[in-house]
This record gives C-alpha cells, structure tokens and sequence, in this order.
C-alpha cells in the first residue's frame, strides 16, 4: 500500500467521523445562538439554520447547476461568447444553435431515436413483465423463491449486468464452437449465429433486453407489495360469481394495482431516458446505438459544452412533464395527511 | 421476499375432500402456470450463474466453449482469472477507492439529510412548501443536466480528480431523495411525543438527537444500504469526476478494461464477480431493509 493509498484511508477515516460530528456542532453551536436572541427572531431564523444543511447542498449541487446549464446550452464551446453573430466558426449562427446541431445532425438523431426505442419497449417490458410475474408467482407456493430469482439482477451494477450480457450475446463466426449463451442455444435449432450487438437490426434490441432484464425484479417487487393488499375477500366475491382467472385478473387485479402501475412506470419511463451505463459498456454508442446520455457525454468529454449543455436541456424537458405529475401525486397525498 | 399474506387461494392443493383423480387434473391444469415461471427464473438467473462459473475457468476454455461444458468432467477449474484481474495495474487500488468513495459519500449525506428531513417535518417556516415541492421535483432531474456546471465548480476549488470531489456530488445528488424520505418518515411519528418533550423544556436538538433519529433508525438503515450500493454501482458520476485520476473506482476502471482490451476480455469475468459480490452478499444477508429501501424508493428516477 502506497503513502497515497494511505493518506485517502485517512482521509475517508477522519471524514465519516468528522462530518458528523461537525453537524453535531453546528446543531450545538447554533442552537446555543439562536437561545441568545430575541424571542421573534428565534422563532423565524431557526428553521431556515435547520434546512440550512439540506437546502445549501440541494441549491450548489442541483439548482445552481441546472440554471447554469441552460445558460450554457446558448454558448460556445468554451463558454466565452453566446451563440450568435460570428460564433460558430465565423459564420453567422442562430442563438439556438446547439439545438439545431442536436436536432439536425444524424448522428445525434439517432441517439434521440434510440431513446425513444428505450422508453417505449424498456418500460413497456420491464412493468409488463414484472406485473405479469408479480400475479403469477401469487399463484404458487415457491412465491419468495421465485422472487428472489427475478430479483438477482437487481442489486447487481450495470457495469457488471453488461459483463454478464457481453458473454451471453458473445459471437464467434458460423461453422466455430459458439461460446455465447444465445448463440449456442439458436444453434441448437439449427439458426446461424448472430452478432446480436453489432448487427444493427438486433443491436438496440439486445440493449434494451439488458435494462429489461435489470428493472423487472424492481417492478416486479413493488406491484407484488400492492398486489397483497387487495382484499382476498373481493376476489373471493369475483370467483364464487363465476369468474375465470384471466376475468379476475383483466377487470380487477389490473384495475386495482393500476396507481402502482402508473408509479412504476413513471419511474421506468424517466430510467430509460437517463439511460447511460449499459449502451456505454456494451457498445459505447457504436453501431448506431448510442442514447441521449451517452451522446452527451461523448460532447462533454470533447469539451463540447455548449453542445452538451443543451443535450442535458434536451433530456431535462422530457423528463418535465413526469416530474410535474410527481409532483402533483405528492400534493394528493399530502392533502389525505 | 417474505409474502406478507398467506398464498393460499380456493382450491388450494390437498384440501382433503378433493378425490386423487381431480387433484391430478388440477395439477394438470396449472403445469402451465408452473413451466412460464421457471421459464422466467431460468432467464433471470441463468446468465449471471453463466458469468459466475465462467470466472472460474481458464480464458482458453472460455474462448474455446461455453460455460455450460464445465458441468461435465473434466471441469478444469482454476483461479487464474481472479489472479489476472488483480495483478493489473490499477485494480487492487480502484476496489479500494470505492469503498473510500462510497462509505464517506453516504455517511455524509445521510447525516444531513435526516437533519434537513427534521426540519421538513416538524417545524413551520414561510415557502417550506415551496422549498419541498422544489425537493419533491429534484429527484428526478437528471444529473446530466449538473454536470458541467459542477465540474466547473470544482475545478475552481481544485477539487477535480479528488476523492473529495465524488463525495461531494453524490451527497448533493442523493440529498434530494433521502430529505423527501426521511420526512415522510419522521412526519409520521406521533405529534405527542414531540409535544410533550416540549412541554418539558426539550429544544430542537434533544428533541432530534434524542428523539427523533432514534426512532427513525429503521428508515435510516433501509435507506444506507440503497444509497451504499447506489453509490457502491455508480459509473456516470465518477466517470465525469475521476474520470482519468488516480482514485478510480471499481466501476470505470472494469469499464475502460472492456472497451481497451478488446479481445481476450475473458477473464473481466472475474472483475464483474468481484464488483457485484458485495450488492448480491448485501441482498441475500440483509433482504428484508434491501426490499424496504427498494419498494420506499419507488418515486425515484
């Protein structure tokens, strides 16, 4: 262990004793203040030095940030002057100029077709499947078995998930011994191998499957947590009427687990556009691949701000509309308080 | 993964007047029901066994047959993988530097996290509302839309390429969530106990120190080990802030073997076991607080 190595264990060491003891402080040393003033002021002052901490991180780390990158999506490059006038290589260009790159330069459109590829499917799968699962494991006595088995993936990172799914999509030419799952298991019915990332009519499929394949446990959790709330007595009542099991399913389970529903896939519809770890292990974007996210950092790692500044906007006013009905679904729960 | 309601539905199996003959036309029946299950169980753990086992193989064999052939003799199975991973430069040290990384991000930011999340809860101030609807809707904004501003930010207080800096900007990026969670949590403890520690002459700080965090322990615990294994999982965050320094973690440094290496990637296999080896040991030790953390978190993007 290098005297480097050594130091950062320090560091590390004195930072989760010190920060909160430092807090401890600050609670101590504040409260002590704050009992030394005026009543009126007491009461006004102390609860903004309470949220101090919480709101200061939230405001440098997030807010500032966000107004800044607005800022930033219409300017240049080095953010030294705005897009306009003779910005852009001399050449006259319109404000909105990164916009228009994002909007019209093929590559970027792909990224952005990409993207909806994973909100649709990805989400669509992902809560499909794990609602499906949630109300068929219902059905057997191997229930937690079952659940831990499509839970797995879950914990495990989308750095290791892409690992994992680099040896199942793993190709070697026809007429070899196929060393990738899949292939191995077409090959038994007799199909030509397939180069699943590389060929591009498989490629942003076999992507999708991953994060399909990393999110249903999560999905799949949650719907069967609300699933065990429904009375047995309403299904009782459905069947003793003469209901199948398909009926009881389509006209009630669903209906019922539907604000689940909606949750989940709020959540999935906002993992799918922040889509970044598993298109930038697996295929980094190449072949046509690539995803909003990841085409944002390719600019941002090129110094590109401006440009990825406002592939940050891009995705952020998606992502608007989920965050208002968030933000709405609070307020309603608030007012039951 | 406990169910929380017994799973016994009418005409369960073995209800004692059913003759054998319809007990075997029912088992009929739901052999469907059964082999879609395993089906999907198959899937789901199938290639994770496959990477697990493939770790312990040489990457000769790994290059020249699948997974599956070293169910049968021989099974040559060898640690060689496991002694390549860890002899390339830079690998011993990354698996350190995240849990440098991690342990301190989460410390930090669960500490003042509960303590804003006590101020949400109990006290009255103008535009709290608006300051947690603020909260409410941060959780999902994507940090891609903070990255550049931040980096700038650091780079001002020469804090790019530090350990420091990643602690930093996971706390930031983390506070949001868990202030939102703690409050629900703290906000649904009895009014009385707060009131009458009050009525005792009790200030804020006993009233949170002694009160309070005790009693939100159970939401904390569940809470540390999401944020832990977010963390612990992370690679956008510490590819932008480390991306090339000396204290990698664990994550981009397995991800910039993938993309450089290659051919002869094989033995990554045993990168990805080590990696994931602490979030399935977690999930399997700690199930219970790791599905509570999960199924509470439900509203995070």
């Amino acid at each position: 262990m290098d005297q480097d190595t050594l130091n950062q264990i320090i560091t590390a060491a004195i930072a989760v004793v010190a920060v909160p003891a430092a807090l401890l402080g600050y609670i101590y040393g504040g409260e002590w203040v704050i009992e030394h003033l005026p009543d009126g002021v007491q009461k006004w002052i102390r609860p903004y030095f309470w949220a101090l901490p919480a709101v200061g991180f939230a405001t440098v780390f997030m807010v500032y940030p966000m107004l800044r990158t607005i800022v930033f999506s219409f300017r240049n490059s080095a953010d030294t002057e705005w897009m306009n006038g003779l910005s852009c290589n001399g050449q006259p260009c319109s404000i909105f100029q990164n916009y228009i790159y994002f909007f019209t330069f093929p590559d970027t459109l792909t990224s952005l077709r990409n993207s909806v590829l994973w909100l649709i499917f990805y989400t669509l799968f992902a809560v499909g499947l794990g609602l499906i699962i949630a109300i068929l494991v219902d059905r057997v006595h191997y229930e937690s078995l079952a659940k831990i088995a499509i839970f797995l993936p879950v914990p495990i990172s989308a750095v290791a998930a892409s690992i994992i799914w680099k040896f199942m999509f793993d190709y070697q030419p026809t007429g070899t011994t196929q060393t990738g799952t899949l292939n191995a298991v077409i090959g038994l019915v007799g199909h030509d191998p397939v180069a699943w990332l590389v060929n591009s009519t498989t490629n942003n499929a076999a992507l999708i499957f991953v994060g399909i394949w990393t999110a249903t446990g999560f999905c799949m959790v949650i719907i069967s947590a609300s699933l065990k709330s429904i009375s047995s007595e309403v299904l009782e009542a459905a069947r003793m009427d003469g209901a199948n099991e398909f009926q009881i399913v389509r006209l009630i389970v669903t209906p019922l687990l539907w604000p689940t529903i909606t949750v989940v896939g709020t959540t999935m519809i906002i993992n799918a556009l922040k889509t970044f770890d598993i298109v930038y292990v697996l295929t980094n974007g190449a072949y046509n691949t690539d995803v909003i996210a990841t085409q944002m950092f390719r600019q941002l790692a090129d110094a590109k701000y401006g440009r990825a500044a406002a592939v940050g906007v891009v995705l952020f006013v998606a992502i608007v509309p989920l965050m208002l009905v968030n933000i709405r679904r609070f307020q309603q729960q608030e007012e039951q308080r | 993964m406990s169910a929380e309601r017994a799973t016994a539905r009418p005409a369960a199996v073995g209800a004692g007047a059913v003759s054998t003959v319809s007990n075997w036309g029912y088992r009929l029946q739901r052999l469907p029901l059964h082999i879609v299950i395993i089906i999907f169980c198959v899937m789901w753990v199938v290639p994770t066994l496959g990477l697990i086992i493939n770790s312990f193989r040489s990457v000769s064999d790994m290059a020249s047959a699948g997974w599956w052939t070293v169910l049968f003799p021989p099974h040559g199975f060898t640690l060689a993988s496991y002694q390549q991973v860890l002899a390339i430069e830079g690998v011993g040290s990354s698996i350190i530097s995240s849990v440098l990384i991690t342990i301190p991000a989460t410390v930090i930011q669960l500490t003042i996290a509960t303590m804003g999340a006590y101020a949400f809860a109990w006290m009255k101030f103008p535009g709290k509302d608006i300051f947690f609807i603020v909260i409410v809707g941060l959780m999902v904004v994507p940090i891609q839309m903070t990255l550049i501003p931040v980096l700038q930010l650091f780079k001002v207080l020469h804090l790019n390429g530090t350990i420091q800096a990643v602690w930093l900007a996971h706390s930031g990026y983390g506070l949001p969530f868990e202030v939102f969670l703690l409050r629900n949590y703290l906000g649904g403890l009895p009014r009385e106990i707060f009131e009458s520690a009050e009525m005792d002459g009790a200030g804020h700080s006993v009233r949170f120190l002694r009160i309070a965090v005790p009693m939100t322990v159970p939401a904390i615990a569940s809470l540390t080990i999401f944020v832990f294994l977010g963390i612990w999982n992370d690679l956008l965050v510490a590819l932008t802030f480390l991306g090339t320094s000396h204290y990698r973690p664990f994550t981009v440094v397995i991800t910039g073997l993938v993309t450089s290496l290659g051919g002869g990637w094989q033995f990554l296999t045993a990168a990805a076991v080590l990696q994931m080896s602490l979030p399935l040991l977690v999930f399997i030790f700690l199930q219970r607080y790791f599905v509570r953390g999960i199924t509470s978190g439900s509203v995070k993007g």
